[in-house]
């Protein structure tokens, strides 16, 4: 395989394929848009067949990548303007985000089947969506790095402004702003480490970090400034509110991109920056991390259990979850780290999944109250017994890929301080109650609400949508060791690079 | 030294750019009066050639190394031919969506071109100024040029309003610069750049002279539109008719960063840590008051002036930056900047109803669905002036930003950071209003020039530039380097 690609610039395809999908729907366009159902049909065709060929694109990159290789492969690096440089690369963290990427977004284009208003305009923005979050994680230059980063948040606020629901466009201000706020903080450090370490290539950072290092005081700074952007990507508590807004607002399909993908660029560039690059400042604030992160999962726990919006519970359930990510990630050590990519990956399957099944019903009812339904198992026992594997798979039972991670990351947790270990625990029978008090609410009992007598179970098209979630759950849940083994190296050399930082 | 008759004729070599305008601005003005509205339609296209034609002349008939002319009044240098560059072609464009408007709005008056043209001089005049005499004349001209478009229909209130406001504004902001140039004159002795700078390098005038630069930075703050130094913007821009605001918010703001740099960095340069102060206090303000201002607004022409007011606080970030970063910059900021505002001009020129222009914010609702073309370049040209990536807009700030932290003004950076968010809400407005909003009543089909500009001047935002910003740094970089 590696040998028949050999001097492809596999990344560049992989990255910009999304890219020339939308183009061709741009150009396939004509006249009439919108107002067409066998057109919108073909645009939605067009869609469908891009993102899978881009998923092959990545299995064969897959294929070229060598699992035991330390730092980033596939490079491409053509110098460009104002220092940076057109970097491409990617390690095993990053190859492993992309794969999540690349299979999510197909099923994010079935579920958006759906969709009947401006379906050219919707397919060109997810398309281009794609094309930058998988330029996130190959970028190895910074500046490139920033510009996918934050060029992300276009396509996402026309999604949510315009198919979202009935409070979309303050939701997609918020998100936006949010965001945006954080993102230029963090350039303003980016510009001041290419200052001072003179390259803005991310490997050359790193080793001068690990070399010569920042200042610990400029650290300080840096690392503030980085953290508010990641922790709101991410998001943390107290700067998560636009999540649920735009969670709930978001159309299906963008609630999946946003918690499977979009959340994970925090959790990545805390990996790739703020614990390699700026190791003595991570010290310095774990505890402020460790406490920001007990609380999200605790905090987030019971708010959730409050909720009478379901997708609005699963978005604090992502607030909660991505606790976890922030704990494994700043004890440092190998196993948290591992646990920490480990449950980026898995909450990316698993929330994705369960924002399907709330889309699956929303479909049929127009409602995503939690009152309006119940004895859901009777009319549609295909999906209740669908649903309940994901609603096992957030509480984090054993066999399901929500499992290791936890477990992991609050194993790396324990060896750095016991009680937020002890504290984050208690999270995890929170999640129970309120991710089986949800399923309890929508799916058992008997049938009350009369209108949803005639709800029907799941046609072809959502079982493929499903089918190949359920796999990635379950292998990853039986059989962790292959991703685990896999992104050990990354996560050995961020431990490496933070534990060696520690004065 | 040259023989002054050498001197003069090597010198009407240099200035072929100018001397090319002002010949079209008198033999049009002749046309004009002799043929009347006839010759509107083929002046504006013999205009926007000339102008054009000017640019590539600067760059063409470049000499190399500065070159002085006119015994030391004017100089022709590298960062002369790039600003004059700029404003050629700014001019260009704006002048054909102007010709494009006028005959739609039948008010075919062939001073347009003309006052235009004669603007411009005013222009190429100020950026290759030498002393401190061509200077004032130059943005005379500029100036005088600009109240005539101004106050352009002399019939509607508003247009009389703003053409009287620039007037009166303009010409204190003229006595200001005068008056500090009189002190700059009688503390060194010279109003030549050089003499000025040999003088105030040793150290001559002390707090006059530095009293003298500060009330002309305030002048030429006052024709940049940087806060607190704004007031007349939002009124002239809204009451100004459209094309003639394209035109304001794109050739004259170059002229006068370029002026400013030219004096800060040529003749001021050894006043740097004085005048620093000023500049960084100018662009704080600038970049907070413009974002801020931009919330209120629900005219795109009135938002479009406080934009502008924000963006010139990001050039002077640069300018404020020092050193040989700090030009290239704010020449790289207004490179990537000029294009956006053109085509977002170029599309408020588009918003007919009835064939009556419309121009109030919620006339653009639902233009997505409406107009799908018009609202995707709306939509590019929107995000790269705010700044977003992977538009050209963030390039320029990344520049700025890049220029302010290598020299330590970490702080107005981070500043700079926080106005891009407000402003982005504000530009966010537009565009929810564009995707989010029910369509209101339908707009008329945009002209060929509208759409062809529009398209591209969003072109120019994507990142196609990429291919060009490599040579967009170099040349920044050797018209500063060989300038200053």
């Amino acid at each position: 395989m590696s040998e028949l690609i050999a001097g492809w610039p596999i990344l560049s395809i992989l990255t910009f394929l999304p890219a020339a999908g939308a183009l061709w729907i741009l150009a396939a366009r004509g006249p009439m848009q919108g107002q067409n159902p066998g057109f919108d049909r073909g645009v939605k065709l067009i869609a469908l067949i891009v993102t899978i060929a881009t998923f092959v694109v990545s299995l064969v990159a897959f294929a070229t990548f060598d699992p035991a290789g330390d730092g980033f492969q596939l490079v491409e690096n053509v110098p460009w303007a104002f220092g940076a440089a057109y970097h491409m690369g990617v390690d095993q963290v990053s190859m492993s985000l992309i794969l999540l990427t690349t299979f999510l977004t197909p099923i994010c284009i079935l579920a958006s089947w759906t969709i009947e208003k401006q379906v050219s305009a919707y397919m060109i923005l997810f398309l281009v969506l794609e094309t930058l979050m998988i330029g996130v994680f190959c970028a190895m230059d910074i500046i490139l790095f920033y510009l996918f980063f934050e060029g992300g948040l276009i396509p996402m606020f026309i999604l949510i402004g315009v198919w979202g629901g009935a409070n979309r466009v303050y939701a997609a201000f918020k998100f936006f702003l949010y965001t945006l706020l954080g993102s230029l903080l963090m350039l303003v450090a980016i510009i001041a480490m290419i200052a001072i370490a003179g390259t803005s290539s991310i490997p050359e950072l790193t080793a001068f970090a690990r070399e010569t290092g920042f200042d610990p005081n400029v650290q300080i700074w840096l690392w503030l400034a980085f953290f508010a952007s990641f922790a709101v990507k991410l998001p943390m508590w107290p700067v998560h509110t636009w999540l649920p807004d735009a969670h709930v607002e978001a159309p299906t399909a963008g609630s999946v991109v946003l918690a499977a993908i979009l959340l994970k660029m925090g959790g990545y560039g805390f990996l790739r920056f703020s614990l390699p690059m700026m190791s003595d400042a991570s010290h310095l604030f774990t505890p402020f991390v460790f406490t920001l992160s007990v609380i999200a999962i605790v905090w987030a726990s019971l708010v959730a259990f409050r909720q009478v919006d379901i997708k609005k519970l699963i978005a604090y359930s992502s607030v909660a979850h991505m606790g976890f990510v922030t704990l494994g990630l700043f004890s440092g050590t190998e196993q948290g780290i591992q646990g920490a990519i480990f449950q980026m990956l898995s909450h990316g399957i698993i929330s994705g999944a369960l924002f399907l099944c709330v889309g699956v019903v929303y479909d049929r009812m127009h409602t995503r109250e939690i009152a309006f339904y119940g004895g859901l198992v009777h009319r549609m026992p295909v999906y209740a017994a669908i649903f309940l594997l994901f609603t096992m798979g957030n509480v984090g039972l054993p066999g399901t890929s929500g499992f290791p991670g936890e477990i992991l990351t609050m194993l790396g947790a324990f060896q750095v301080n016991a009680w937020f270990a002890a504290i984050a625990a208690t999270g995890v029978i929170l999640s129970a109650v309120y991710a089986l008090t949800l399923y309890r609410k929508v799916a058992l009992g008997n049938i009350e609400n009369p209108k949803l007598d005639g709800i029907t179970d799941l046609d072809s098209r959502e079982w493929v949508i499903f089918v190949p979630l359920i796999i990635a759950t379950l292998v990853m849940g039986l059989a962790p060791a292959y991703v685990l083994d896999f992104t050990a190296p990354s996560a050995q050399a961020v431990s490496a690079a933070y534990l060696g930082g520690t004065p | 030294m040259m023989s002054p008759m050498a001197d003069l004729l090597r010198s009407l070599d240099l200035a072929g750019p100018e001397l090319l305008l002002a010949g079209f601005a008198l033999i049009g003005a002749v046309v004009g009066a002799w043929s009347g509205e006839r010759a509107f339609g083929f002046l504006c296209g013999v205009g926007a050639l000339v102008l054009a034609g000017a640019g590539v002349w600067a760059i063409v008939d470049h000499p190399g190394a500065p070159a002085q002319m006119f015994q030391g009044a004017m100089v022709a240098d590298g960062f002369a031919v790039f600003a004059k560059a700029l404003i050629g072609f700014s001019a260009a464009a704006t002048l054909l969506l102007g010709a494009d408007y006028f005959r739609a709005t039948n008010e075919r008056r062939f001073e347009f071109p003309v006052m235009v043209a004669l603007g411009v001089t005013g222009m190429f005049v100020m950026v290759s100024a030498q002393d401190l005499i061509t200077l004032y004349v130059g943005v005379e001209l500029q100036s005088l040029a600009s109240y005539v478009l101004a106050a352009w229909r002399r019939d509607d209130a508003r247009s009389s309003e703003s053409g009287l406001k620039y007037f009166v504004l303009s010409a204190i902001s003229s006595g200001l610069l005068l008056f500090g140039a009189s002190f700059v004159y009688g503390f060194t002795g010279s109003v030549h750049f050089d003499a000025i700078g040999s003088a105030a390098a040793e150290g001559a005038g002390g707090v006059g002279l530095t009293f003298g630069l500060v009330l002309m930075l305030c002048a030429l703050g006052f024709k940049m539109s940087a806060a607190p130094f704004h007031m007349w913007t939002p009124d002239v821009y809204e009451g100004a008719p459209t094309p003639v605001t394209a035109f304001f918010a794109a050739a004259p703001k170059v002229a006068a960063v370029a002026l400013m740099a030219r004096v800060l960095y040529d003749p001021f340069a050894a006043l740097e840590l004085q005048w620093q102060q000023v500049i960084i206090a100018l662009s704080a303000i600038s970049m907070v008051w413009g974002s801020f201002g931009a919330l209120m607004q629900t005219n795109l022409k009135r938002l479009m002036a406080y934009s502008s007011i924000a963006n010139m606080g990001f050039v002077l970030m640069g300018l404020a930056s020092g050193a040989d970063r700090g030009p290239a910059a704010a020449l790289i900021y207004l490179s990537l900047y000029l294009p956006a505002t053109i085509g977002i001009f170029a599309l408020i020129l588009a918003m007919r109803r009835d064939g009556q222009s419309v121009e109030s914010i919620s006339d653009i609702a639902g233009l997505a669905q409406r107009r799908p073309w018009m609202a995707a370049t709306f939509t590019m040209l929107l995000f790269s002036i705010a700044g977003i990536p992977p538009f050209a807009g963030f390039i320029g700030k990344l520049v700025v930003f890049t220029a302010a932290v290598d020299a330590g003004l970490v702080w107005l950076a981070v500043v700079g950071g926080l106005a891009a968010v407000i402003a982005a809400a504000y530009y966010l407005r537009l565009l929810a209003s564009i995707w989010f909003s029910p369509p209101a009543a339908a707009l008329q089909p945009a002209s060929g020039t509208i759409v062809f500009t529009a398209t591209t001047a969003a072109a120019l935002t994507f990142p196609v530039l990429v291919f060009v910003l490599g040579f967009l740094e170099r040349w920044a970089d050797w018209a500063v380097s060989s300038s200053f």
